[in-house]
């Protein structure tokens, strides 16, 4: 039996479909994250897992029980730790986790060995009120009181948005090691190189799935063969680098229509050499029209005032993918 | 790149009480430059930033932004500067012609020079149809380029980003750093914090802070080398993270 069993999922607000017809299912001790920006659904999804929402259609199981009419059994085997930090500020450190653990019928001894790894780290801050943490220390203290009831699936809403990315990295061992102790486990997150540290990913926009798969069958998934070309000139670079592309050239010309642009083109000079051009922080990530070489490319450039360019073929990452879909998907 | 200093510090010190916030913080800033400046959560960046931004007064030490001096005359700072953050940008239950002229008064510019730049910049961002849309309605993405746009409308010398992009789409993300680069080569400087560290690469420098002080500012590519790691990223937890027992 799955852990997470979600069929055909919809949820709106007014007008707006947050979550549209989403279905997946996760596996018994997998580490699942659902990878998409603000806006995506995330969050109604979560919530609907979480027992909070009702969804508008749909049906969704946790361990076999279902979210609307067994919510409250559910509860006592799920952890939630919503977006926003929702612990007693006034509250001090100890003090919320034994709120928690008192709500759920335990205490903090009895699942010690649960939260230990985490919470010694905050151990020398428990008497200090939760509202006076850090974000790190703060996201530390969510994830033991969502903990301490030895739940069997952990529902994360974006646990690492705005924090730094040692502390990022510090979250994901935390979670790996979570995941070894049986947990099942859903996050969401913005930060799509985070992807990588999940069993599978589902890749979320407007309320729809665009793909589910492990990172690395996501990764291979891209259609073209990617390149990455730097210069010092970094703005420059993109700029001629998009001038080659076919959305450009067509965009550029004022003619009547596709038609006229490509032979007003053909005429002047060779064609787009680019299939696309996006910016990857010290990189530019590029596709090739077909024919084209990457000499072409960095031939082109040299006219172009840009001498001394590089280009070497990458494999694509998870964000290169989001992009394909997303403009697809347009 | 110009060497005109836009933002001069010298030995900054920020202390609340016995606690150390700024410790001695020595850099400069160049008109029309993309100025990253990074470090782990409670590293004191907004601490700095408060002080440079003329909301908050040094403690010792000499800042200098846009040829004001921060500890004498904050309140001059904040006229020529622009400030966007990703938590508050724009006032959702105004719409964005309404925005816009607010922000532009606050700035003591006229509705006489307000009014031809609104026309002008809604064709520039394509947001000719959004004129008298609320700004609660738009899109995440679109908000955040508009409050970008905003944040520059008064032509400021330098504009403070506060993790602008955070939580934006991958495609937007990449549209509002083209806005950004485009700024900058217009003569503006961008002094801005972000936790995406794929985004570090594109500023011509970047600089680190970890507890209080900056532990590195070069450009990017002359601290991986420096550190011997292939991303800002690799190079960001090898200097930040403590050297303790991992768990």
């Amino acid at each position: 039996m799955a852990a997470i069993e979600a069929n055909n999922i919809t949820h709106r607000y007014g007008s707006v479909t947050a979550v549209d017809d989403i279905s997946f299912s996760v596996e018994e001790g997998e580490l699942f994250g659902f990878i998409g920006p603000d806006g995506a659904g995330k969050t109604t999804l979560f919530r609907i897992a979480a027992t909070l929402i009702i969804p508008a259609g749909g049906r969704m199981t946790l361990l076999g029980l279902n979210t609307v009419s067994r919510y409250r059994e559910l509860r006592n085997h799920i952890g939630y730790m919503p977006g926003r930090f929702s612990l007693y500020q006034d509250l001090t450190v100890e003090e919320n986790l034994n709120f928690f653990a008192t709500i759920f019928g335990t205490t903090i001894r009895q699942n010690y060995h649960l939260i230990e790894p985490i919470y010694k780290q905050l151990e020398p801050f428990k008497k200090r009120q939760a509202g006076r943490l850090s974000g790190g220390m703060k996201q530390k203290l969510a994830l033991s009181c969502a903990l301490i009831h030895k739940p069997e699936i952990l529902i994360l809403d974006e646990p690492t948005t705005g924090v730094d990315a040692v502390s990022r990295t510090e979250f994901w061992e935390m979670l790996t090691q979570l995941k070894h102790e049986g947990i099942t486990i859903i996050v969401s997150t913005p930060y799509m190189d985070e992807a990588l540290r999940c069993d599978r990913i589902g890749l979320i926009q407007s309320g729809k799935l665009l793909s589910i798969d492990t990172p690395d069958m996501v990764r291979r998934s891209y259609s073209r063969k990617l390149f990455a070309v730097t210069h010092p000139d970094k703005y420059r670079l993109l700029l001629a680098l998009r001038s080659m592309t076919a959305g450009s050239l067509q965009a550029g010309t004022s003619g009547t229509g596709r038609e006229a642009a490509t032979e007003s083109h053909t005429a002047a000079m060779p064609g787009p050499l680019a299939g696309s051009a996006e910016p990857f922080g010290d990189s530019v990530h590029l596709t090739l029209m077909e024919g084209a070489v990457p000499d072409d490319i960095i031939r082109a450039l040299e006219r172009a005032g840009l001498a001394g360019a590089a280009i070497k073929e990458i494999i694509p990452g998870v964000e290169d993918v989001f992009l394909e879909l997303m403009k697809n998907g347009d | 790149m110009e060497t005109t200093k836009v933002i001069e510090v010298e030995g900054l010190v920020k202390k609340f009480g016995s606690f150390v916030a700024n410790d001695h913080l020595t850099f400069d800033v160049y008109k029309g430059e993309i100025f990253g400046f990074l470090g782990a959560n409670g590293a004191g960046k907004t601490t700095a930033i408060r002080i440079l931004c003329g909301l908050s007064r040094p403690t010792a030490g000499k800042v200098m932004v846009a040829g004001i001096d921060a500890a004498r005359q904050p309140e001059e700072i904040k006229k020529r500067i622009g400030y966007m953050s990703q938590r508050f940008s724009l006032y959702e239950d105004l719409t964005v012609t309404e925005n816009i002229e607010l922000y532009g008064g606050i700035y003591g510019m006229t509705m006489k020079e307000i009014r031809p730049r609104i026309a002008e910049l809604l064709d520039r961002l394509d947001f000719t149809g959004h004129a008298d849309t609320l700004i609660g309605s738009l899109p995440l993405g679109l908000r955040q380029k508009l409050a970008f746009a905003v944040a520059v409308f008064h032509n400021p010398g330098i504009v403070f980003l506060d993790e602008p992009t955070s939580g934006v789409d991958p495609i937007t993300r990449r549209q509002f750093w083209e806005m950004i680069y485009e700024t900058a080569a217009a003569g503006i400087t961008i002094f801005v914090t972000t936790h995406y560290m794929d985004e570090a690469e594109y500023c011509d420098r970047v600089t680190i802070m970890n507890e209080g002080r900056i532990v590195a500012l070069d450009t990017p590519s002359a601290l991986r080398k420096q550190y011997g790691t292939s991303s800002v990223e690799e190079l960001f937890v090898k200097i930040t993270r403590p050297q303790r027992e991992r768990i």
